[in-house]
């Protein structure tokens, strides 16, 4: 069963919406104690990292989630949490995973924020992709990404810049599109979240 | 191990966004008010399950615009959107009577990805930093139905009707300062003809523009939507009765502009 970590950053109704459609059971994390009840978890997030962080540190919750040994998925803003830091408000993140979150440059001469459905390249059968071609588009809205990296990348997309579509690192996995928005192919990620040993 | 394209050069990078394909959906009273042509639904009126089946066609996203005008519309509203985020697995912007930050938090916590407004912030401009401030760019959609008169072109409300000394430029960019994330840009002189998008206004627009540009008013064939991404290049082009009575079916207009070599969720 997977633990949502509820720390009031965005709105959960279309995760666990998608996670319904898919009949895979669900439950919220609120203090520590809750992590024991699950076997993997999800850390949703929407809008600004900083603060989304903050109320994160708020809950008491970030000592457990570095802790976790279990699978951990983190979306969106979620996942640039599992980041050391944001250029977004200059924030200080979790730093799970040796990488930083940059605002797309104006240099780059694409809008910001990226949004719509962008092409993800995964390098290798990592199970999260089972059953996910190579090049199947994902739904992203965001005004900053995760820098590629060759160790921590497991998917790329490409937009002005290659970025991290995907990272993982040990049992932490973040995503930067929205899987419950992605039709079937982010069904079928979600999926194969659930199923990770 | 890792493969040979995550080792390419990091500035060499392209683009692999989609070009967008959006049916917009008008709700009066929890009912689709156009009439809908499709032979595999069960309730033409029921903007969920005409949601749904757009979704399995193939689009990357769905406008409601809602015209309910009764007491009740928040509730009938809330209960469209809430029924919608659990149907439908893909993104969808919820815009119509949307005058208060509490209307657009109790959609946002209902499943809508985006608000879309409209005459709200011409008459409050600052409505949009609010918006912007609150849930974040992302989340705020600046609809404007457009007029050309004497050469110039102005801002119209109310679904066109009024007419307004704001020069439709000269719009656009303030509501990209204050902290729009995107804007869907109606042509009042195109719209409803079938004649095709108006694109040289959106090439002009999108020249400019650095947020994203959807394309609205026209559509008629599948070569108008050729037209419309390879003349402007906007990001997304919305479009109501062609999808609606079955004219265009969106897996033949995604085949078509991917044979043209615009990027496209197939």
């Amino acid at each position: 069963m997977i633990g949502i970590v509820y720390y009031g950053a965005g709105n959960i109704f279309s995760l666990t919406a998608a996670l319904d459609r898919l009949e895979l059971n669900y439950g919220m994390i609120k203090k520590a104690e809750d992590f024991d009840k699950y076997d993997r978890y999800i850390i949703p997030g929407v809008g600004h990292a900083g603060s989304a962080m903050q109320k994160l540190e708020d809950t008491g919750l970030v000592p457990s989630i570095i802790a976790l040994k279990k699978p951990v998925l983190g979306i969106c803003v979620g996942m640039q949490l599992l980041t050391i830091h944001s250029e977004e408000g200059d924030s200080n993140l979790t730093g799970i995973i040796p990488l930083k979150t940059r605002l797309f440059s104006e240099k780059l001469n694409i809008k910001v924020p990226h949004t719509g459905w962008n092409k993800v390249f995964q390098s290798s059968n990592n199970p999260l992709f089972r059953n996910i071609i190579p090049g199947t588009h994902f739904y992203f809205v965001h005004s900053y990404f995760i820098e590629f990296n060759s160790i921590f990348t497991i998917a790329l997309a490409e937009y002005g810049i290659k970025f991290s579509a995907v990272i993982q690192k040990d049992n932490f996995y973040g995503v930067q599109f929205h899987p419950e928005k992605s039709g079937v192919a982010g069904e079928q990620l979600l999926k194969n979240f659930a199923h990770l040993v | 191990m890792k493969s040979s394209i995550l080792q390419t050069d990091v500035i060499t990078a392209g683009n692999d966004l989609a070009k967008r394909i959006i049916p917009c959906l008008d709700v009066k009273d929890g009912r689709t008010v156009k009439g809908v042509n499709f032979v595999s639904l069960r309730d033409a009126g029921d903007p969920v399950e005409l949601a749904y089946q757009y979704s399995r066609q193939g689009a990357d996203e769905l406008v409601f615009l809602d015209i309910t005008a009764t007491h009740e519309r928040r509730k009938t509203i809330v209960e469209l959107v809430q029924a919608v985020a659990r149907q439908v697995n893909i993104p969808f912007t919820i815009g119509g009577g949307i005058n208060e930050i509490s209307d657009a938090d109790v959609l946002l916590n209902s499943g809508a990805d985006k608000i879309s407004v409209n005459s709200a912030v011409v008459r409050n401009p600052a409505f949009i930093d609010e918006l912007a401030m609150a849930f974040g760019k992302q989340f705020v959609v600046v609809a404007i139905d457009t007029k050309h008169i004497n050469g110039k072109n102005y801002v119209h409300l109310n679904g066109g009707r009024i007419a307004t000394e704001i020069e439709t430029e000269d719009w656009i960019k303030e509501a990209e300062s204050r902290g729009a994330g995107e804007i869907l840009l109606t042509s009042m002189d195109h719209d409803g003809t079938k004649a095709g998008f108006d694109n040289s206004l959106l090439k002009k627009i999108n020249n400019t523009l650095n947020i994203p540009l959807i394309a609205s008013g026209g559509a008629g064939n599948i070569q108008d939507f050729v037209d419309v991404f390879k003349i402007s290049n906007a990001d997304a082009a919305l479009a109501a009765s062609v999808f609606h009575y079955g004219e265009i079916l969106i897996p033949d207009l995604k085949k078509v502009l991917h044979k043209h070599k615009i990027e496209v969720r197939l």
